[in-house]
C-alpha cells in the first residue's frame, strides 16, 4: 500500500487528529453519562468511525453541504458543529444546537453547511442531494456529502437519489460507512450482490476505503471531492469501518462473534494507527498528540459542565418554530 | 388466565396463530437480529423483544427478517397477503410509514375495493406508536389518525395485555388490512389475560369504567390515563365512564352515543395530533349524532398541533397527562 503520510502538512495532521480524538472523547463522555442516567433519549455513538468523518470533512468549507444520519455526532464534529451546543443538545437544553428540540437524533448547524442528522435510515440522503442541486442551478463550486451507513443502501430513497444524481450531473458525493451491521443484521447479509458494484450500476464514480486509516481517506477523499467540484459528476465511497458501541446505547450487541470488537480496538482503531502512522513519519511527536489528548479531555470536562448546569427549555418553547399560532 | 406483560401478550398472539394456520408468518426488521452473522440468532427479538423466541420456534421461513427496505417488505407482505397468505409485518416505529406510505394507503387499504372485491388483503401490521421516551420527532408520533382517514385499512390499538392478545388474533384472522398500534411505554406493563386462544371484534368498545357525569373516551394507552383521573376525580363527587374504544376503525359509534345520552358529556383525549385526528372524529360524531343529548360543549385533551418535542421539560408539556385529563373533564362539567 502506499503512504499516504507523506502528503500531509504537521497542521493539518495535528488538526484532524484533535478532532478524531474530540469525537472520541465526546462519544466515550456520552456513553458513560448515559448509563448514570443523564442522558435522554435514543443515542447512537460513532466511536471508532472518527477517521471517516474527519478525512472528508476536512475537505469541506462552511459553504458545502452534509447530511448524516441517527449517528451522527462524529460528523456534525467533524464538519465544524460547537461542541459546547452539541452536548447541550444532546442534554435537552435550550442553549443546544437545536434549542433542545431535536437531540441526539437530530443534530444540525445549517450555519455550518451541516443539514442534520436523521431518524429516518435513508432520510437525509436526498436532502444532500437537494444542496447539491442548489449548487447546480446557482452554477457554484460547492459539494454535498451524504453520510449513510451500510443498512441506509437498501433504502429506495437512496438508491432513487444515486440514480437522479447521476441523471441532474450533480456534485454530491456518497459516502457509505459500513460497520458491517444495520442494528443487529451483518451488513454481508442484507447487501444482495456488492455495495459498489451497485453504486457503479447507477454509473457512480466508486472507490473503496479502509475508514480505520485517516491517511487513505484523507488523500483519497481530496482527490474525489475535488473532481466532484471540478463537475466530473457523482462519486461514491464504500469505507470500511467499526462501531465499537452497541447499536444504540442500551444493545448488548450479542449478535456479534465475542472479542469482535476487542480485537478491532486492539489491531485497527483508527486513533492508534493514526498515533503509528504519523509519529513514525516524524509528521508529529507522540508529545504532541499526548498534549491534545489533555486538551480536549479538559474541553470536554468543561462542555459536559456546561451541559448539566444549562437551563430547560421552558413551556413557550413548546409552540414556537411551528405555523400554528396559539 | 394468568399475569401477563403488554409484551408477551402479543408474543403468545403471533405463535398460538402460527400454530394454528401455517399461512401465517412475520416478516420486519430485526424481529430476529443476528440473521447471517457469527453471533447470537434471535439476539433481539424486534427492536422491543416482541418477537424473541418465535424463530426458534418456526424457522427462520416463518420469522423472516429483512434489509431495511420498508416500501419492498411492507409490499411484499401486501402481495402474500393478496395471493393467500396472512402475513404479520412489523413496522418497528410508525413513523417509518413515511418511507412506505404507498403500498399502505395506495396497495394494500385499495385492492379489495378497487379490484371488484376479487381480493382481500388479510395483514396485519404491527407497528409502535406513542412518545414518553424522549424519543423526539420521528420516532414518537402517534399516527392512528393519519391510517383512520384511509378507507379500507381497520386500526386497532389495544390498551392492556388482555386486549392486545385478543385483538391481535382477531386482527390476524380478519380479512382486511390492519394497522396494529403498540404504544411503546406499555410493553412492560402487566395485567390479567387467558393462557388459551381468544378473539375481542373490532370495533367493539369496551366500559372501562361506568359513571353517571360525563363520557370520557380515549384508546390506546391514554385509556389508563383517563381511568386514574377518573378514580382521582371520585373524591371532587364526579364519576365518569371511560369508553375504551379498542379501534378507530371500525368504529363503535353506538357505545358513544348511547353513554352520551347517558351522561350529557363529552370529553375526548388522544395522542395524535389533534387536526383532522381522532379526537376532532369522535367531537364531530357527537355533534352530527347525538347533539340534542348533550348539555355542554364538547372538550378535546390532545398535545398541541406542533411536531413532537425532544425535551423532557417540553415533551412531559406534550403528552397529555392525567392532571389534564382532569382540568378537561372539569372544563366540560364547568366544575
Ligand atoms: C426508515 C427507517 N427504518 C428503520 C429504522 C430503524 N433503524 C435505525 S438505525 C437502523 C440501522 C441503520 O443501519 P446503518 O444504515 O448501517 O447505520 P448504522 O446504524 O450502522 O450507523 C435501523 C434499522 C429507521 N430509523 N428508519
Ligand atoms: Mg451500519
Amino acid at each position: 500500500m502506499t503512504d499516504h503520510t507523506i502528503e500531509l502538512s504537521p497542521e493539518v495532521a495535528l488538526a484532524a487528529y484533535r478532532t478524531m480524538r474530540t469525537i472520541r472523547e465526546f462519544e466515550d463522555r456520552i456513553h458513560l453519562n448515559n448509563a448514570k442516567g443523564e442522558i435522554p433519549g435514543f443515542i447512537h455513538l460513532s466511536a471508532g468511525q472518527e477517521a471517516s468523518a474527519v478525512g472528508i470533512c476536512m475537505h469541506l468549507s462552511e459553504q458545502d453541504h452534509i447530511a448524516s444520519t441517527h449517528r451522527g455526532h462524529g460528523h456534525s464534529l467533524a464538519k465544524g458543529c460547537d461542541v459546547v451546543a452539541m452536548m447541550d443538545e444532546i442534554y435537552a437544553k435550550r442553549s443546544g444546537l437545536c434549542a433542545g428540540k431535536g437531540g441526539s437524533m437530530h443534530l444540525a448547524d445549517l450555519s455550518k453547511g451541516m443539514i442534520g442528522a436523521n431518524g429516518i435510515v435513508g432520510g437525509g440522503v436526498p436532502l444532500a442531494a437537494g444542496a447539491a442541486l442548489k449548487s447546480k442551478v446557482l452554477s457554484s463550486d460547492r459539494v454535498a456529502v451524504a453520510f449513510f451507513g451500510d443498512g441506509a443502501l437498501n433504502e429506495g430513497a437512496t438508491m432513487e437519489t444515486m440514480n437522479l444524481a447521476k441523471v441532474l450531473n450533480l456534485p454530491i458525493i456518497f459516502a457509505m460507512e459500513d460497520n458491517g451491521y444495520g442494528e443487529a443484521t451483518p451488513s454481508s447479509w442484507a447487501i444482495g450482490g456488492d455495495a459498489p458494484a451497485r453504486a457503479r450500476g447507477f454509473g457512480l464514480a466508486t472507490y473503496s476505503l479502509d475508514g480505520h486509516d485517516f491517511f487513505q481517506m484523507y488523500q483519497t477523499a481530496g482527490a474525489v471531492i475535488a473532481d466532484v467540484r471540478a463537475g466530473q459528476g457523482p462519486a461514491f465511497l464504500h469505507i470500511n469501518l467499526s462501531r465499537y458501541y452497541g447499536h444504540f446505547e442500551g444493545d448488548a450487541a450479542s449478535y456479534r462473534p465475542q472479542g469482535e470488537v476487542d480485537r478491532i480496538r486492539d489491531e485497527k482503531d483508527c486513533l492508534m494507527i493514526f498515533r503509528h502512522k504519523s509519529v513514525a513519519a516524524k509528521l508529529v511527536t507522540a508529545e504532541q498528540l499526548d498534549q491534545i489528548d489533555e486538551e480536549v479531555i479538559r474541553q470536554l470536562d468543561g462542555a459536559v459542565e456546561h451541559a448539566r448546569q444549562a437551563p430547560l427549555p421552558t413551556a413557550e418553547d413548546l409552540l414556537t418554530d411551528v405555523y400554528v399560532s396559539y | 388466565m394468568s399475569e401477563k406483560s403488554f409484551r408477551q401478550a402479543i408474543n403468545e398472539a403471533l405463535s398460538m396463530e402460527m400454530r394454528r394456520d401455517p399461512n401465517v408468518f412475520l416478516i420486519g426488521e430485526d424481529i430476529a437480529g443476528g440473521t447471517g452473522g457469527d453471533g447470537e440468532e434471535d439476539a433481539w427479538g424486534g427492536v422491543m423483544g416482541v418477537t424473541k423466541g418465535l424463530l426458534g420456534e418456526f424457522g427462520a421461513h416463518r420469522v423472516i427478517d429483512t434489509p431495511i427496505s420498508e416500501t419492498a417488505y411492507i409490499g411484499a407482505a401486501i402481495g402474500a397477503a393478496a395471493t393467500g397468505m396472512r402475513p404479520v409485518a412489523e413496522l418497528m416505529f410508525c413513523d417509518f410509514a413515511g418511507v412506505c406510505f404507498d403500498q399502505i394507503m395506495n396497495q394494500a387499504a385499495k385492492l379489495r375495493y378497487m379490484l371488484g372485491g376479487q381480493a382481500k388483503v388479510p395483514l396485519v401490521i404491527r407497528t409502535q406508536c406513542g412518545g414518553g421516551f424522549n424519543a423526539a420527532a420521528q420516532h414518537s408520533q402517534t399516527l392512528h389518525g393519519l391510517f383512520t382517514h384511509i378507507p379500507g385499512l381497520k386500526v386497532v390499538m389495544p390498551s392492556n395485555p388482555y386486549e392486545a392478545k385478543g385483538l391481535l388474533i382477531e386482527a390476524i384472522r380478519d380479512d382486511d388490512p390492519v394497522m396494529y398500534m403498540e404504544h411503546k411505554f406499555m410493553y412492560d406493563d402487566k395485567g390479567e389475560a387467558p393462557d388459551e386462544s381468544y378473539t375481542i371484534p373490532l370495533g367493539e368498545a369496551c366500559y372501562s369504567r361506568d359513571g353517571e357525569d360525563i363520557t370520557v373516551c380515549s384508546l390506546g394507552r391514554m385509556v389508563n390515563l383517563c381511568n386514574q383521573a377518573a378514580d382521582e376525580l371520585q373524591a371532587e363527587n364526579i364519576n365518569c365512564t371511560v369508553i375504551d374504544l379498542r379501534c378507530t376503525s371500525p368504529l363503535d359509534e353506538e357505545s358513544i352515543c348511547e353513554s352520551i345520552a347517558e351522561t350529557g358529556h363529552l370529553v375526548v383525549v388522544d395522542e395524535g395530533y389533534p387536526r383532522c385526528g381522532f379526537a376532532a372524529d369522535i367531537a364531530a360524531l357527537a355533534a352530527v349524532q347525538a347533539q340534542s343529548a348533550l348539555r355542554a360543549p364538547v372538550k378535546l385533551v390532545t398535545p398541541p398541533h406542533t411536531t413532537i418535542p425532544f425535551a423532557p421539560a417540553l415533551e412531559e408539556l406534550y403528552i397529555p397527562s392525567v392532571e389534564r385529563i382532569k382540568q378537561g373533564i372539569r372544563e366540560a362539567l364547568g366544575v
